[in-house]
């Protein structure tokens, strides 16, 4: 099956693995990511002030662009499936902000938040189904590993409606599948910092030291994510083993190069 | 604008409802960013009730909320204190020189492997 996928301008620069290893991991489970055409980037961050309108505007073209190409919008990278959920869900629940972005924009037919929005990781659990991962797993990955899923997929819960956003069980799931161990600890959606380092750059280093010690402390040897900067801050302040998710998929289904 | 006239648009700009807080500190107690804060988020809130905009408009905890929407999650009365935080972070910015990040402090700080994800996000939050 085809699916049209945002990469978000991260994972064109930075997070390349992020996004070669999901392509690489897809064909092999039978899915093909088709990158959505002229693709902006989404900002990075939702606009939480009601009358930004401005700032939404490129996940809402990203959006109407999947309803005419299969409907469904795959994301990859937290900040920008955040982003792009939130505004999807502006667009089918705010008259006032729908009423705008389409007078703004003069679409042959005005978007209404038609386009459903999934994570990679959705698609692995919705559409391909754990089990059939475990089943094309060729190299169990053998290793303790902690989830660790942050804020960006999960909060807030009611809009994002990714998983149970104080006990969230997917990414355990998922390193279940590919054969890893699954260590569950307390800090695993707690924030890691984010962009504030510009600001403050004790902050980041001290929410992702606490991170890593409560992830050690519960016998983890490695980190997963799907977010670019929960790795850099965790790298950059941790001292433990960051990788993204689809890097560890590609090397339990023997794809990885 | 007059003084209400400003607080009741940092009102509608934080699409929340701040009389619904029943003062717990919930919201507070799981902020990543609490001591780092001047003005907790707890104190945003009932600030914004209060109508004191003074309060508001001269605190620095603006700049170090995460959005990491711990406080939205995690209110047992569905109040956004982010919600609350991020207006009046908005009225700061939209002042003309009042961004929050200069461009001439960034190459220093910036290395390779900083990802283009903190940087816009960054610039987002703090510059208009």
């Amino acid at each position: 099956m085809k699916i049209s996928y945002y990469p978000g301008c991260t994972l064109k620069t930075k997070a390349k693995e992020l996004d070669k290893y999901a392509r690489l991991s897809a064909e092999a489970l039978g899915v093909t990511m088709e990158e959505i055409k002229d693709w902006q980037c989404c900002g990075a961050v939702y606009p939480t002030a009601r009358d930004e309108i401005a700032t939404k505007l490129s996940a809402v073209r990203a959006l109407d662009y999947a309803k005419n190409n299969g409907g469904k919008l795959l994301t990859l990278c937290s900040a920008c499936h955040n982003v792009i959920k939130r505004v999807n869900a502006d667009m089918k629940e705010d008259e006032n902000i729908r009423f705008k972005a389409n007078n703004y924009l003069a679409l042959e037919t005005p978007y209404a938040g038609e386009t459903e929005v999934i994570h990679y990781l959705e698609m692995l659990r919705d559409v391909v189904g754990f089990d059939e991962i475990e089943k094309k797993v060729k190299k169990p990955i053998g290793k303790k590993i902690g989830a660790y899923y942050g804020c960006l997929l999960l909060r807030p819960g009611k809009v994002m409606a990714f998983d149970d956003p104080e006990n969230p069980s997917i990414i355990e799931d998922f390193i279940k599948a590919i054969g890893g161990e699954a260590v569950k600890y307390p800090f695993r959606n707690e924030c890691c910092g984010a962009y504030v380092s510009l600001k403050n750059e004790d902050l980041p280093k001290s929410r992702s030291a606490a991170i890593i010690k409560s992830a050690r402390d519960h016998g983890a040897e490695m980190l997963t994510t799907a977010c670019p900067l929960c790795l850099y801050n965790l790298q950059k302040n941790g001292g433990m083993p960051v990788v993204y998710f689809t890097e560890l998929l590609a090397e339990a289904l023997g794809v990885k190069e | 604008m007059n003084k209400q006239d400003i607080l009741d648009n940092i009102k509608l700009l934080s699409g929340t409802d701040v009389k619904k807080c029943m003062k717990c500190g919930k919201c507070s107690g799981r902020c990543p960013a609490y001591k780092e804060m001047d003005v907790k988020p707890h104190q945003f809130v009932n600030y914004l009730a209060e109508g004191k905009l003074d309060k508001l408009m001269e605190s620095k905890a603006f700049w170090y909320c995460l959005s990491c929407m711990a406080c939205v999650e995690r209110c047992p009365r569905g109040v956004a204190p982010q919600g609350v935080i991020e207006a009046v972070r908005s009225t700061f910015v939209r002042m003309q020189d009042n961004n929050g990040v200069k461009a001439e402090d960034i190459p220093p700080i910036v290395d390779e492997t900083v990802p283009q994800q903190l940087l816009v996000s960054a610039y987002r939050k703090y510059n208009k």
